[in-house]
C-alpha cells in the first residue's frame, strides 16, 4: 500500500451500475444503486434500519451476487467471474470488518490474523511474520498470544480489523465496526481507520453513529434500497478521489453541508 | 506482489494448512472428539481382536504341530473283511516296518490284559481307564516325549517289575513320584518315572508302560506289536504310508490300518482360520453406528460454525476449500477413531495371548484393512455435511449474532 503502489493504478476500486436486489420472497432491498469509489477514498454508508446498507456491502464485498445491474470490483467484473474467481478476488482484493468480530475462539490473535492470509497462497511462517506486523501496526504488540476471550471489546475489534487488512486488500469493508462497542472503544477503532485511510486504504464503513460519519469524508445515504445522499456528488467530484495520500485528516465537521438530514 | 489484472485463480493450500483447518474444529471440544471417536474405537478393536485372537490361536497350533511334528504314522491291525475279527500283527512287523525306505524311528506297544491299581486291596475290576502295556526302548525318541520325572525304560530296566505311567494314567493312580509302587497282576512294580503331556499319543498318556521282556516274562505277553509308531523323513511320510501295509503283512494288506495322529490338529489349525463370523459382524455394526456418530458430530460442528464458514468465505475460501476442511475434520475424527481401535485391538489380543500362554499374532492386514476402513467411513461420513458447509450463504453466516 505504498504511494508508488498506489500510483500504478487506475480507475475506482468499486463501480456498481444499476444494481438490484431483490430477495427470494420477494423484498427489494436494493433498487438501482449507482456508486463508484475511487482509491483512498473513506465513505461512511449511513441510513435507517432495514434500508439495505448490508445488503450493498455484500454486494460490494462478492459475498453476494445483485439480481440486476453490474458490479466490478478492482478491474474485475464480478458478474464474470464462478466461485473460485469470486473467492480469489476477496482473498486479493478485499477485506472484511464485522460487528460481531468473528474471531475464531481458542486461536491467538497472531493465528487470527495469520488466518487472514491463509487463502492467499503465501508460506506459512510468512504469513505469521505479516501477522505480527499488522498487530503491532493496529497497537496490539504486545497481545500476540493472547486469546479472543482475553481481549477486551476494541481489542478484538482490532485483532479483527489487522486481519482484514493483513492482505493489503484493496478494498476495506466494515458493517459497523463500532456497533457492539462502547464509546472510548468505538473511538480507538475509529482512529484506527482514519489512520489505515492515511495510509492509503480505501475504506467503505457502515455506521449508525452520525458523529462518526461526519468524521467521514464521504457519507452515502440510504433508504429504501435508493441511495439520497452522496456527499462526493453535492461537492461535485463524483468517486474520482485522486491517487496518493487520503482526503486529508478526518475531522471535517466544517467540511459541506452534511448534517441536517442526519438523524 | 501482486499481479493485478491477471487471472484471478485462488490459491492452493499446502496439505499442513488443510491438516490445521481440519483440527480447528476439535481443537475447542476434546470430549466431543472423544465421544465421537469413540463408536468407531470401538468397532475396530473388536474386529481387530477377533481377527487377532483367532490369529494367535492357530499360531499357537502351528507351532505346535511344527513341535509334535507331522512326519508320525501309527500302525494299528484292521479289523478282517470276512471274520469282522481284528487281525494281530506279526511279532516282527515294527522291524519290518524299520527297514522301510525314509523311516528314522520305530516304536511298539503291546496291550496285556492285565489291570494297573495302586495297590493289592483295590479291585482288579476298577481300570481307571488304564491300560498296561509293554513298549520297546524307542518309543520315547518315536513319539518325541519327554519324562516329567525319573527315567525311561531301558535295557537294564526293562528285565525287572518297573514301570512308567503316562502323566494321565499317573494322575489317576494317584503316583506323583518316582520310586512309588503299583500293582501289576499279583506284583509290585516299581514306577520309574512318568510321563510329558503326549498330545499326538493320549492313548500312551492313559497307560502303564513296562519293558518289552518284563510284559513277555511276567505278564504273558505274547510279543506281537498291537501298536506301531513310526517316525520319518517329512518328504518320506506319503510314500511310507503307501508302503506299510504291504510291508507289515504282505499277503492282505487291506488287514492293516495306518492313521496320521497329527491331523485333528492341522484340520484344528485350519478351521482356526475361519474367525467367529458373529463377533466379526459385532464389530461391524458397532463401526456403522461409530460412523453415524461422526456424521452426526460432523453435522453439528456445521451448524454451530456458520460464522466461522461464513468467515472463510470472506477472506477467499472457496466452496472446495470449505468442502475440504469439514472431509479432513471428519477424516482426522474417524482416523483417530481407528488407531485408538488398533491400539485397543492390539492390547486386547496381547491380554488374551498373554493369559493363555500362546503366541500373540495381529496379521498386517488387519490393520491395514482395519484403518483403510476408517478412511472410508470418515469419508463417508463428513461429505454431507461438509457439502452443506460449502453451500451456506457466506452472507447469511455473518449476518450479527
Ligand atoms: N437474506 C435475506 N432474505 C430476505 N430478506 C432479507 C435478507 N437479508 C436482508 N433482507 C431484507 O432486506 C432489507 C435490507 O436489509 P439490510 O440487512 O441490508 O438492512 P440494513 O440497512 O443493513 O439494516 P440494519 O441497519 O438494521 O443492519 C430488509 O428489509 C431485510 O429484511
Ligand atoms: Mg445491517
Amino acid at each position: 500500500m505504498t504511494a508508488p503502489d498506489n500510483a500504478a493504478r487506475t480507475g475506482p476500486v468499486v463501480r456498481l451500475t444499476g444494481v438490484t436486489k431483490e430477495y427470494p420472497g420477494g423484498v427489494v432491498a436494493l433498487r438501482g444503486v449507482d456508486l463508484t469509489i475511487g482509491r483512498g477514498e473513506l465513505v461512511a454508508i449511513v441510513g435507517p434500519s432495514g434500508s439495505g446498507k448490508s445488503t450493498l456491502l455484500h454486494i460490494v464485498g462478492t459475498l453476494d451476487q445483485p439480481t440486476a445491474g453490474s458490479v466490478t470490483i478492482a478491474g474485475h467484473d464480478a458478474a464474470g467471474l464462478g466461485d473460485r474467481g469470486l473467492s480469489a478476488l476477496r482473498a486479493q482484493h478485499i477485506g472484511f470488518v464485522f460487528q460481531a468480530f468473528h474471531l475464531v475462539p481458542g486461536m491467538s490473535a497472531q493465528a487470527n490474523v495469520a488466518e487472514g492470509l491463509l487463502y492467499s497462497g503465501l508460506p506459512r511462517a510468512e504469513r505469521r511474520r505479516r501477522a505480527v506486523e499488522t498487530l503491532e501496526r493496529v497497537g496490539l504488540g504486545d497481545r500476540l498470544n493472547h486469546r479472543p476471550h482475553e481481549l477486551s471489546g476494541g481489542q478484538k475489534q482490532r485483532v479483527a480489523i489487522a486481519r482484514a487488512v493483513v492482505g493489503e486488500p484493496d478494498l476495506l469493508l466494515a458493517d459497523e465496526p463500532t456497533g457492539a462497542l462502547d464509546s472510548a472503544s468505538g473511538e480507538a477503532v475509529v482512529e484506527l481507520i482514519h489512520e489505515l485511510n492515511e495510509e492509503g486504504a480505501t475504506i467503505a464503513v457502515i455506521t449508525h453513529d452520525a458523529e462518526i460519519a461526519d468524521r467521514l469524508p464521504r457519507q452515502v445515504r440510504i433508504r429504501d434500497g435508493n441511495i439520497v445522499q452522496d456527499t462526493a456528488h453535492d461537492q461535485g467530484h463524483a468517486g474520482t478521489h485522486g491517487p496518493g495520500p487520503g482526503p486529508g485528516p478526518g475531522h471535517s465537521h466544517s467540511h459541506g453541508p452534511v448534517p441536517s438530514e442526519a438523524r | 506482489m501482486r499481479r493485478r489484472g491477471s487471472v484471478l485463480k485462488p490459491a492452493r493450500l499446502t496439505p499442513l494448512d488443510i491438516l490445521h483447518t481440519g483440527m480447528a474444529g476439535m481443537r475447542n471440544r476434546p470430549m466431543r472428539v472423544v465421544l465421537s471417536a469413540l463408536g468407531i474405537a470401538i468397532g475396530i478393536a473388536t474386529m481387530i481382536s477377533v481377527v487377532g485372537i483367532s490369529a494367535s490361536s492357530k499360531e499357537n497350533l502351528l507351532r505346535e504341530l511344527d513341535k509334535l511334528g507331522t512326519n508320525m504314522l501309527v500302525v494299528t491291525p484292521g479289523t478282517d473283511l470276512v471274520t469282522q475279527k481284528e487281525v494281530p500283527m506279526a511279532k516282527d512287523a515294527a522291524g519290518r516296518v524299520a527297514r522301510i525306505d525314509g523311516v528314522e524311528h520305530v516304536g511298539a506297544t503291546g496291550l496285556l490284559n492285565h489291570t494297573v491299581r495302586r495297590s493289592e486291596k483295590i479291585d482288579d475290576m476298577i481300570t481307571g481307564g488304564i491300560s498296561v502295556q509293554s513298549a520297546t526302548e524307542d518309543l520315547l525318541i518315536t513319539l518325541r516325549g519327554g519324562m516329567r520325572s525319573g527315567t525311561w525304560l531301558n535295557a537294564a530296566t526293562g528285565k525287572y517289575p518297573s514301570v512308567v505311567l503316562g502323566d494321565v494314567a499317573a494322575r489317576r493312580l494317584g503316583i506323583t513320584e518316582p520310586g512309588q509302587r503299583v500293582y501289576i497282576d499279583d506284583e509290585y512294580f516299581t514306577v520309574l518315572g512318568i510321563l510329558d503331556e503326549l498330545p499326538l499319543a493320549p492313548e500312551i498318556a492313559r497307560s502303564a508302560l513296562v519293558g518289552w521282556e518284563v510284559g513277555q516274562t511276567r505278564l504273558g505277553f505274547d510279543g506281537r506289536p498291537t501298536t506301531i509308531y513310526e517316525r520319518s523323513a517329512d518328504d518320506r511320510v506319503e510314500p511310507v504310508h503307501s508302503l506299510i501295509p504291504r510291508t507289515v503283512d504282505p499277503q492282505t494288506p487291506h488287514n492293516v490300518e495306518v492313521t496320521d495322529p497329527s491331523s485333528g490338529l492341522q484340520a484344528k489349525a485350519a478351521a482356526e482360520g475361519a474367525f467367529s463370523n458373529l463377533l466379526l459382524g459385532l464389530g461391524g455394526v458397532a463401526l456403522l453406528v461409530g460412523g453415524v456418530g461422526v456424521a452426526n458430530t460432523m453435522i453439528i460442528s456445521v451448524l454451530e460454525r456458520r460464522y466461522e464458514i461464513g468467515l472463510r468465505r470472506s477472506i477467499g475460501a472457496t466452496r472446495g476449500q470449505i468442502r475440504g476442511q469439514f472431509v479432513t475434520e471428519s477424516l482426522l475424527l474417524s482416523g483417530l477413531g481407528g488407531l485408538v481401535g488398533i491400539l485397543l485391538g492390539a492390547a486386547v489380543t496381547g491380554g488374551y495371548a498373554i493369559s493363555n500362554g500362546i503366541p500373540w499374532v495381529i496379521p498386517p492386514w488387519t490393520i491395514g484393512g482395519g484403518f483403510g476402513a476408517t478412511l472410508v467411513i470418515g469419508t463417508l461420513a463428513g461429505l454431507y455435511p461438509a457439502v452443506r458447509a460449502s453451500h451456506l450463504s457466506p452472507t447469511l453466516a455473518l449476518h450479527a449474532t
